[in-house]
């Protein structure tokens, strides 16, 4: 991109803060690689001003990578970002913001310590070294009481709500005065509502021609409501473009995954008798600072049953889930598996057939540095045949990864391989198979096992999820994808504040008044 | 010693005059790693920076005063820049080498502590035995007492008054100047200061530099002010304790300024005791600084609670 670059004049652009319409980008041929990987091979992108545009792809398909090289994060090894038909070299996030650019990403880049108004303040690239806290506010409030949503301006972002803080994340751009706004999966961690809001904001503002969108997103449905046109990537190469309106969903699958696929259906056999396998009795737990998160919940799963839990993250369930895998000490109440108090020893994991999927795999349910071997046999290290007495029997261990590497199609370079070197997708294959191969599972509590994975593994988790209840498991499924939650559970519970706020079985369930728990109305 | 015509009184009396005397030396150290440690990385270090600043210090005094012919009264001034830039050297080997892929910032910090000290001591050895000209101080209790006791308690070192102005500043840095929310941005979520365009190793680089900088001066304190002589044994620990004061502190700049008299306070009873005559379990009450430090960090220190105030990207390693 250098040769081209170096012959454009940095003056050619007007100042692009000052003039409404946003600027035309075009992305050509960029090819991008780390190594021996192609991430990103001759992809073309053309994005029309004031038009909702939606980059689609599986993980993995070079999404991030191409906007990453728009944004100037990464220096694609060959093609030209043109703003306006111009070439421009973005060396940095700073270059991208001077045309224009912004981004939202998909994790927040809110500081948790800083309050709303010292982020927005920071996020500014021509502010003063001196900040005049006074003049800042007032500017600060005056510009929120224009802005689509509202965040309070004085709370530290750490103790935001999830949605609250991707609202901050797009409030940034605007405050930022960015005329295209690239948005990485931003309605992940958000309610169906308030995402059709966050977005029908956006739309708005893309309909009156003030800015332009370029969205990453796994969610048809968002694309059908809110995008103009897509452009779909496959394995880091270009697998087409066109208008949303001219495209029906199973062309735009089909353009992401090459093949034409029915979403699967598992029936859930009935189970007639039905026993209690895991009680929640007026259950309390603090999250880490303290601070009361779970106020005294009370819960019955019973054999051949999933439950789900909805709610949005910060209510309480990842502490609840927490407590169930034995990662957190309860304040209150009692846990009762199977009838008796359970404290999540080993010992009782072990007799009462206890399997966890937490969310955040890597972090919660395998040991990075060890290998893929030795966090499969993390269960059954200690139990014959893997053990003889104190001695580990290797052999055995590597005989069983051996085998769960082939039935879970866990792609690694070999069982020695560290887990942690492996795509997310594979460690929680990883996890799910040491979890769901055990001959008697009791109990299997799951917090958002599909996170960030793309179609063919959630269908692939969802089966497994669905066959476990089938064979007569309970099954505890904590979720912030209400989708997953529907079509999954047998009952649905919404929790709010650290409490459930809804609870129905899922024949009856109400998607409105889900919403409505949800955000705690 | 002042306290024996004031009888018991001399204990409290003691333990103000031990308070203004001794804790600016945590006071610059705890600043400097309050600096170092918004930024997300630790500096162990400190206490080989000390070292190395009381060393510097000392012998640029002497070597102005006897051999360059400075006047007595600049030389020290020099030594404290000398002891400050000697810091600023030590903070660039810390920061160059715990920003390397995969290196531990702890495990620099140690190392740090045995090089600074072992530097010290092999340059300072010539400087043990003369004389160095001393830091002037402000003699307060004179404007309002004619009790020796009381005047000798209240003398001030500039060093100390700058100290204490250097706390507010540092809040007032960190709350409303761009490159104080940038330092606390990088400390407590490095995506989001590398996502706002901040070199994230520069940052780190400059706050380590500056914060062995005061270390440096708190170095200069000690062999310039008090106690004010070059021995091996000066710092005694204190460069480690002002980087468990900071913990204390909860990284507040302002907190570090009363846990810095707090611990400068705790350091002199025993000495303020021995003073009206209480021998025994001397060396007890001399503990009493690594007993409290002790005795905080467990106080503190939860596996149930994340402390508050902690810079999120603290004790992790980058790349």
């Amino acid at each position: 991109m250098t040769d081209v670059a170096s012959q454009t004049e940095p003056n050619t652009l007007p100042d692009l803060h000052t003039i409404t319409a946003p600027p035309e980008l075009e992305v050509v041929n960029m090819t991008k690689r780390f190594g021996s990987l192609v991430a990103l091979d001759n992809v073309s992108l053309h994005l029309k001003p004031a038009t909702f545009h939606a980059l689609l792809g599986e993980n993995g398909a070079g999404k991030s990578t191409l906007v990453k090289c728009i944004m100037g994060f990464y220096k694609p090894d060959h093609g030209d970002v043109l703003i306006n038909k111009h070439a421009q070299a973005i060396a940095s996030p700073r270059d991208a913001h001077k045309y224009g650019i912004g981004m939202v990403y998909q994790h927040f880049t809110s500081v948790p310590a800083m309050t709303v108004a010292e982020n927005l303040v920071l996020s500014r690239f021509d502010s003063q070294t001196v900040i005049n806290w006074k003049q800042e506010l007032d500017h600060l409030n005056a510009f929120m009481a224009n802005a689509p949503f509202k965040v309070p301006v004085e709370t530290p972002v750490g103790q935001l709500a999830a949605g609250e803080k991707q609202k901050l994340e797009i409030l940034k751009q605007l405050y930022l005065k960015s005329k295209i706004l690239i948005l990485d999966e931003p309605t992940s961690v958000l309610t169906p509502a308030e995402a059709d809001e966050v977005l029908g904001l956006i739309r708005e503002q893309v309909t009156d021609g003030k800015l332009s969108v370029l969205i990453i997103s796994h969610k048809f449905r968002e694309v059908t409501s809110f995008c103009d046109e897509i452009t779909v990537l496959r394995k880091g190469k270009y697998a087409g473009t066109g208008v949303v309106k001219d495209l029906s969903v199973a062309q735009m699958a089909e353009m992401m995954m090459g093949e034409k696929r029915e979403p699967q259906k598992v029936e859930k056999t009935p189970h007639p008798e039905v026993v209690p396998v895991l009680e929640l009795k007026d259950l309390h737990a603090n999250k880490d600072n303290g601070v009361e998160a779970v106020h005294g919940v009370n819960l019955t799963v019973h054999s051949g049953e999933i439950v789900g839990i909805a709610g949005i993250s910060g209510n309480g369930q990842r502490e609840l889930v927490e407590v169930l895998a034995g990662q957190r000490s309860l304040t209150g109440g009692q846990v009762v598996v199977n009838g008796k108090p359970y404290f999540a020893t080993r010992k009782e994991i072990d007799n009462n057939h206890v399997f966890v999927l937490p969310e955040e795999p890597l972090k919660n349910a395998c040991v990075a540095h060890m290998s893929v071997a030795e966090n499969l046999a993390l269960r059954t290290f200690d139990k014959p045949p893997q053990a003889k007495g104190a001695m580990l029997i290797f052999k055995a261990i590597r005989d069983m990864a051996t085998n769960l590497i082939n039935t879970f199609k866990i792609k690694t370079p070999s069982p020695e391989t560290p887990v942690g070197n492996l795509s997310g997708g594979n460690v929680q294959r990883t996890v799910l198979a040491r979890e769901l191969s055990s001959e008697k599972i009791n109990l299997l509590i799951a917090a958002n096992p599909c996170f960030g994975l793309d179609f063919a593994m959630v269908d692939y988790i969802h089966s497994q999820i669905l066959n476990a209840r089938n064979r007569g498991v309970a099954v505890l499924l904590v979720s912030e994808d209400l989708d997953e939650l529907l079509k999954l559970s047998d009952r649905i519970l919404v929790i709010s504040g650290g409490t459930f706020a809804y609870e129905s079985p899922i024949e009856t369930a109400d998607f409105a008044a889900i919403g409505h728990a949800m955000a705690g109305h | 010693m002042a306290a024996e015509t004031l009888g018991w009184w001399g204990v409290p009396l003691g333990i103000l005059a031990g308070t203004l005397r001794g804790s600016a030396p945590f006071l610059f150290v705890s600043l400097g790693e309050c600096l170092t440690e918004k930024s997300g990385k630790i500096n162990l270090g400190l206490e080989g920076t000390l070292l190395m600043g009381a060393m510097s210090a000392y012998a640029i005094s002497y070597l102005g005063s006897e051999k360059w012919g400075m006047t007595p009264a600049a030389s020290p001034w020099l030594g404290v820049l000398v002891a400050g830039i000697a810091g600023m050297a030590m903070g660039f080997i810390h920061a160059w080498l715990s920003q390397q892929p995969k290196v531990n910032d702890i495990a620099v910090g140690i190392a740090m502590i045995i090089f600074g000290s072992g530097v010290a001591f092999f340059l300072g050895k010539p400087f043990i035995q003369p004389q160095a000209p001393q830091l002037p101080s402000i003699e307060l209790g004179q404007l309002f007492s004619g009790l020796p006791a009381l005047q000798s308690a209240l003398k001030i070192s500039p060093l100390f008054l700058i100290g204490l102005a250097l706390a507010p500043l540092m809040n007032w840095f960190f709350n409303s100047t761009r490159p104080g929310l940038f330092v606390r941005a990088v400390g407590d979520s490095p995506d989001a200061a590398l996502a706002m365009g901040v070199s994230i190793k520069k940052v780190r680089m400059l706050c380590i530099i500056a914060g062995s900088f005061l270390a440096g001066i708190g170095g200069a304190y000690l062999s310039l002010v008090y106690p004010g002589s070059w021995t091996e044994r000066i710092s005694s620990g204190q460069g480690l304790m002002a980087v468990a004061l900071v913990i204390f502190a909860r990284w507040n700049p302002i907190q570090c300024l009363w846990a810095s008299l707090f611990f400068g306070g705790a350091q002199s009873i025993g000495p303020a005791l021995q003073a009206v005559g209480i021998d025994q379990g001397y060396y007890l009450f001399n503990a009493a600084p690594y007993f409290l430090t002790l005795l905080i960090m467990i106080l503190t220190c939860s596996p149930k609670k994340t402390l508050s105030g902690a810079p999120g990207a603290l004790g992790t390693i980058s790349g």
